[in-house]
């Protein structure tokens, strides 16, 4: 009965198209974002523990440590390597003489750990060379117009020079600031500051010990903050859901898919329960129960939520594969867990509606087709 | 004589109008005997929609009890009450009532289908109903396609194909002009009535009274005439 209508078949297609492309393309959206948190974490994956000071949050929320616990996690039992690990802002103006706000990232001098692994252009040997900076490929596109090659580039940066001598792949921030990788003594001279200007210290645990076990001990013979690199990356996230509107205005925007799917589908759903209260009627008559109704009604309603599902799910894809190139999607990905919500959600629509329109099916006396 | 198909039993029928209780129906007794074609006629509001709907199981009485084949439906558990109706009882409806956005021979097998049969098998055997009915040539078009007259025809077949012992049919001739009426009703005689089978039919259209084989007049909830013709002052509206 549902299918062959095609007007509301294809308005409850529609209905649930539209809701679960909200829904599954905001969540999306939403969680990418989140993780932007703990792209600081991500970009350096050779590091199993973070340590920093006791207040320090995320990566980008912190307080500099004397140089000095460098050695002192260094000491603790357990430690393969640990390296300096800088994280600032500073200005750069640009070649038209604009101000740019970044954030200066400083890598262990001879092991360059904490600069990405991937190059876009240039090598990571390149930061060997003096006043060299790395740009992130974001950022890049950012600071430099289409079509201009940032390699060469002569920067102001904090009153000093630096030369662009690579790109580096890496996953943008929350902000998608611009972030410039040099080694870590270059570093120090690019940020002015305080005493003590070492953000935190990589280490990696040694072969044998958990990196858990290792922050433990960490933290208990130096008094410092250590937190795995699966702990600090949570740390990211949760920074951005505890300190922005983006939860909430991502909630009221996947809440508003849900209420506009229900409220298209439920109209769509009693309209046509309306055409056919007669025929439902006669059907009741004839001997057919409410149950067989409501199965007949469910299946053909579960047929339509599928395909709008669908739809809605390769609406998302085809947003995501379309916007790929874009420098403020880089990387973005569909985690499994979307669709399932998503799912769920057009199955909770469906009933919903579906059982709302259908009481009027299951209230109405089968001799009324007789008045 | 044969036992009577229906048996009516002191059956009243109140409704409730705001504060006030109306009785509709008052102490009727009725039998129905089987082979016969039955009118039920009357004027509006005198009652007879409300004892149509008793009899075949669509309406609980106030009072009194209806027996259909011998069973007592109304003592039935609402679930077994449903399961007789679609077994026993076919159903033409005065607006068909025909399922739009399913063919001609899907709607003709609905009472098959609900009672379980598969559905190739429950419209190769509403096309055998629809044949009789020489409508078999509409079996794969929507009612949206069929007249009027082809459309009341899918219901007729409707309410025959699972064999019922009762068949009951509400005003089939209101909507026709005289003839199509009569080619209609000679159509219920040929293909419903049969010698174990009772047909009801619920009309006040006095062009077809002499094709009945047995009138009750109902007039404000009681049957007030019961012959083979109707009086000769008449009931016609």
């Amino acid at each position: 009965m549902l299918t062959g209508d095609r007007q509301k078949f294809f308005g409850l297609v529609f209905g649930i198209a539209f809701s679960t492309l909200l829904i599954t393309q905001q969540l999306t959206i939403f969680v990418n974002l989140l993780e932007r948190g703990a792209s600081g974490v991500y970009n350096v994956d050779a590091a199993d523990v973070w340590v920093m000071d006791r207040v320090s949050r995320t990566t980008d929320v912190n307080f500099p440590m004397p140089s000095t616990a460098l050695d002192r996690v260094r000491s603790v039992p357990g430690v393969a390597w640990a390296v300096p690990h800088l994280r600032a802002g500073a200005s750069v103006r640009t070649k038209e003489g604009d101000l740019e706000g970044v954030s200066v990232i400083g890598v262990d001098d001879t092991t360059l750990i904490g600069l990405p692994k991937g190059m876009m252009e240039g090598s990571r040997a390149v930061l060997e060379q003096p006043d060299t900076v790395v740009i992130d490929d974001v950022g890049a596109t950012r600071m430099f117009s289409a079509g201009d090659n940032p390699i060469g580039e002569r920067l102001e940066l904090n009153d000093q020079r630096a030369v662009v001598r690579g790109i580096a792949d890496a996953m943008p921030s929350f902000t998608s600031q611009v972030t410039l990788y040099t080694t870590y003594s270059q570093a120090l001279n690019y940020v002015p500051g305080t005493r003590n200007r070492m953000s935190f210290v990589l280490a990696r645990s040694a072969q044998g010990i958990s990196p858990a076990e290792l922050t433990q001990r960490i933290e208990a013979e130096t008094g410092l903050r250590a937190r795995t690199r699966e702990q600090f990356a949570q740390d990211g996230i949760d920074f951005i859901i505890e300190n922005t509107g983006i939860p909430l205005n991502f909630g009221i925007t996947v809440v508003l898919g849900f209420v506009v799917g229900v409220a298209i589908v439920g109209l769509t759903f009693s309209l046509f329960i309306r055409d056919n209260i007669k025929q439902f009627g006669a059907l009741k008559a004839i001997g057919v129960r409410n149950g067989k109704l409501a199965r007949m009604v469910a299946a053909q309603a579960g047929l339509v939520g599928m395909i709008g599902y669908g739809l809605g799910v390769v609406g998302t894809v085809a947003f995501i594969w379309g916007f790929s190139a874009n420098p403020t999607f880089k990387g973005f990905y569909i985690p499994w867990q979307v669709p399932l919500l998503s799912l769920a959600a057009v199955a909770i629509i469906i009933s919903l509606t579906g059982w709302l329109a259908l009481r009027n099916v299951f209230k109405t006396e089968p001799a009324a087709v007789f008045r | 004589m044969n036992a009577p198909a229906i048996s009516v039993r002191g059956i009243a029928r109140d409704f409730q109008a705001g504060q006030q209780v109306i009785r509709v129906l008052h102490g009727i007794d009725l039998d129905v005997r089987p082979g016969e074609l039955t009118y039920l006629v009357g004027e509006s509001g005198s009652g007879k929609t409300t004892l149509i709907s008793i009899m075949c199981g669509i309406l609980f009485p106030t009072e009194g009890a209806v027996e259909v084949f011998g069973t007592d439906i109304y003592a039935l558990s609402d679930r077994a009450l449903v399961d007789f109706r679609l077994r026993n009882i076919g159903f033409i409806f005065q607006q068909y009532n025909l399922i739009p956005t399913i063919d001609a021979a899907s709607n003709a097998a609905v009472p098959l289908i609900a009672q379980g049969m598969d559905r190739l098998a429950a419209r190769d055997r509403a096309r055998e109903i629809m044949h009789a009915l020489n409508i078999a040539d509409q079996a794969d078009k929507l009612p949206s396609q069929l007249s009027g007259g082809q459309q009341q025809r899918v219901a007729i077949a409707r309410a025959l194909v699972h064999r019922p012992r009762l068949v009951v049919c509400d005003e089939p001739t209101a909507a026709l002009d005289a003839g199509s009426g009569r080619r209609v009703m000679d159509l219920l005689r040929e293909v419903a009535v049969a010698e174990d089978r009772s047909v009801i039919i619920v009309t006040h259209d006095n062009r077809i009274f002499d094709l009945a084989d047995r009138i009750l007049i109902l007039e404000d909830g009681r049957i007030t005439h019961d012959g083979t013709s109707v009086p000769a002052e008449g009931t016609s509206q």
